[in-house]
């Protein structure tokens, strides 16, 4: 050890007890959210959303009508296919409307997933240039998705007008069930996003695992379908959960079980503080690794 | 706003960080500390320089002190923000406009939205870029580019600044500019690590400096004292390479066997901008061989090539047979040629109009230092690969008459 002085060209220390101390050490285990540092980073955080939905529509012809296209074109063909030849039931409302309903969070769902796992491994000189906290990286992704969300949401009520059909009051629920979409997606994403750093499998491995489970929610079928008795083992997946609350509050289909949306929101939030300390734990190494 | 008194007061005992490596066989694992036993007190307003061969550990360290790799072992205390320059344009996107890249750049250093704002004027005119500000900054041309990045990080104004070797960019008055800077922030009380291969500016801007080998604080105190010392030759290092038996490269006639730099009789790899070093190649001629001829290829650290020069030029060696044995050839390579900067050996054998006998990139690398000399006040890096001193004459044209 050799220790050493170098003398300051100029001292103010009287300023020094004001000023916060950071001690660096080496991580041990799991390590606390830190959630509370994220405050002092939101205006980055706003800058990073504000990136990626410039950028993601700049040169674009169609610009933000892409944000559309995605849950409608498969509205589209649901309703063709599914609604039309193949006559899948769907509880007694017009097919399009009642797909639509439940891609329009599916999609802020599955897009937000997708950010989420590739924004470290696209954002390389981010990781390993400068210090933030990682968090606020797929936070933002996912984030940046929310706009792309409330336009699909607009064309909603748009199509529900044109079919005459008219919101229940507990469309003050919708907030709530969108932001539990957004938590999903976060806390899959988490995971995901951490694991791409060390494994470039994550990248072919997700939209895999989006197609698969576009099918596993009730998006162009309808959940009662489903034997009765089974129906709340669809609580595991969060989307389920969502997805019917959508249909319940703008179309007034019948309520989703409670026991159902409470499996949903408790397997969301398992997901999501596992995801949180997961990221945590991997992203000491994540400068290195990437 | 005026701040006063930005005290920081680094702390790192043991601060230590392994890259692991694997070792062959056994499954055992070697780990190579990029980071042992430093221990330092940096104190508020100090401008610490940091210099050291590549892979000495000076990245590693300013990762670690700007949060970006957590340490191993040991603590880093810091008493106050830490902005760190490790890059130019962290976070730059191309497509957006030289305005919305100032505010995700300066927001991804750790600036405030309002900090931004208030200094946006100031940062657009450092860099000079007023007519292109809302043009896509892909439509800049490298220059533009690199100017609008070091003026964001330059208005940065965290208590502690940690900036990598950026100031080698951008055209020689931008250079000029930024060290300006540099001095300007250094001089302003607020504490500053800096890495550099240029050691006039570590001298001219820091108030103390460590050399770091191997991961170790190997000399520290006055940059001027730790400058000449990191210069001294030395045994051993990566100045001479040697292979033995099978592993030596090398096909037909020629193996080689060594290769080394050696400055005043011992091997080093720094050398002093304004003195001669020796490259040497050693080898054995496994049968006699006609128009032998053994060299070396000189490349700059960004690839360019220098030159190339082999021992008997072609139309002298032509025809020669070089008998079978061991030899040893030594190039002198003058002062006052090579300008600052890395450089890299690639020994080579031919024989004209038969084949490449011997081509070995890489055998040793080395550091061409600034001390004096050409431009040795300039704390800017001349361009080119060379900085010949040549001969000048300037005369006052003769007065006319009546």
């Amino acid at each position: 050890m050799i220790p050493s002085t170098i003398e300051p060209r100029t001292t103010h220390s009287h300023d020094a007890e004001t000023r916060p101390t950071i001690t660096l050490r080496p991580p041990t285990g799991w390590t606390g959210l830190g959630l509370e540092e994220l405050r002092g980073y939101r205006d980055l955080l706003y800058f990073l959303v504000w990136r990626d939905i410039k950028v993601r529509y700049k040169q674009t012809a169609l610009g933000a009508a892409w944000a559309v296209l995605q849950p409608f074109t498969l509205m589209v063909i649901f309703s063709l296919f599914l609604g039309r030849l193949a006559g899948v039931p769907s509880d007694g409302f017009p097919y399009p409307v009642f797909a639509y309903s439940a891609l329009v969070p599916w999609t802020l769902f599955a897009s937000s997933l997708m950010a989420c796992s590739e924004i470290l491994v696209g954002n390389t000189s981010l990781v390993s240039k400068v210090y933030f906290p990682r968090l606020i990286l797929p936070i933002a992704a996912a984030g940046s998705f929310v706009l792309d969300f409330l336009v699909a949401f607009a064309i909603l009520i748009v199509m529900m007008a044109s079919y005459g059909i008219v919101p229940t009051v507990n469309v003050l629920w919708v907030p709530l069930f969108s932001l539990f979409a957004l938590l999903a997606a976060i806390g899959v994403g988490l995971w995901f996003a951490a694991l791409n750093v060390k494994y470039r499998d994550v990248r072919h491995a997700v939209p895999l695992l989006v197609q698969v489970w576009l099918f596993a929610t009730p998006i162009a079928y309808p959940s009662s379908l489903v034997p009765a008795a089974w129906r709340w083992t669809y609580g595991l997946n969060p989307m389920a959960g969502v997805v019917e609350g959508f249909r319940w509050t703008l179309l007034g289909t019948p309520a989703p079980s409670l026991s159902m949306i409470a499996v949903s929101a408790a397997v969301t939030i398992v997901v999501l503080f596992g995801g949180l300390a997961y990221f945590r734990r991997a992203e000491r190494e994540f400068a290195d690794l990437i | 706003m005026f701040r006063y008194g930005r005290l920081t007061e680094s702390l790192w005992r043991g601060l230590t960080r392994p890259l692991q490596r694997a070792a062959d066989g056994g499954g055992a694992t070697e780990y190579v500390w990029a980071l042992d036993d430093i221990s330092l007190d940096i104190e508020e307003g100090a401008a610490l320089g940091i210099i050291g061969l590549n892979g000495a550990g000076k990245s590693t360290l300013l990762k670690v002190i700007s949060r970006i790799t957590p340490p191993t072992r040991g603590e880093v205390r810091l008493h106050g923000r830490v902005g760190s320059l490790l890059e130019v344009g962290t976070g730059f996107h191309p497509e957006l406009s030289g305005r919305d890249n100032i505010f995700l750049n300066g927001a991804v250093l750790g600036m405030r939205k309002h900090e931004i704002t208030a200094k946006f004027d100031e940062i657009v005119f450092f860099a000079g870029v007023e007519r292109f500000i809302d043009t896509p900054v892909k439509r800049y041309s490298s220059g533009m580019y690199v100017r609008l990045a070091f003026a964001v990080a330059a208005h940065l104004e965290t208590e502690i600044l940690v900036v990598d070797e950026v100031l080698a960019v951008g055209d020689i008055n931008f250079q000029r500019k930024c060290l300006g800077k540099m001095r300007e922030v250094a001089r302003g009380g607020r504490t500053v690590l800096f890495v550099s291969h240029q050691l006039a500016a570590i001298s001219r801007l820091c108030t103390s400096a460590i050399w770091l080998e191997r991961g170790k604080v190997r000399a520290q105190g006055n940059p001027s004292d730790v400058v000449s010392d990191y210069l001294r030759p030395e045994r051993g290092g990566g100045a001479v390479r040697r292979w033995e038996g099978d592993a030596r490269p090398g096909s037909g006639p020629i193996r080689l066997e060594h290769v080394a730099l050696t400055v005043d009789g011992g091997p080093s790899t720094t050398v002093d901008i304004q003195r001669p070093f020796v490259v040497e190649l050693g080898y054995e001629v496994v049968e006699p061989a006609e128009g032998l001829r053994v060299g070396f290829v000189l490349y700059a650290g960004d690839g360019t090539t220098v030159f190339m020069t082999m021992d008997t030029a072609a139309t002298e060696g032509e025809g020669l047979v070089r008998s079978a044995g061991r030899y040893t050839s030594r190039c002198v390579v003058p002062g006052h040629f090579l300008n600052e900067g890395t450089y890299s050996i690639a020994a080579r054998a031919d024989q004209p109009n038969v084949a490449e006998r011997l081509y070995e990139p890489g055998a040793v690398d080395f550091e061409v230092v600034k001390t004096g000399g050409v431009a040795g006040r300039d704390l800017v890096r001349w361009p080119g690969v060379t900085l010949p001193a040549l001969e000048w004459r300037t005369e006052a044209a003769p007065a006319d008459e009546a």
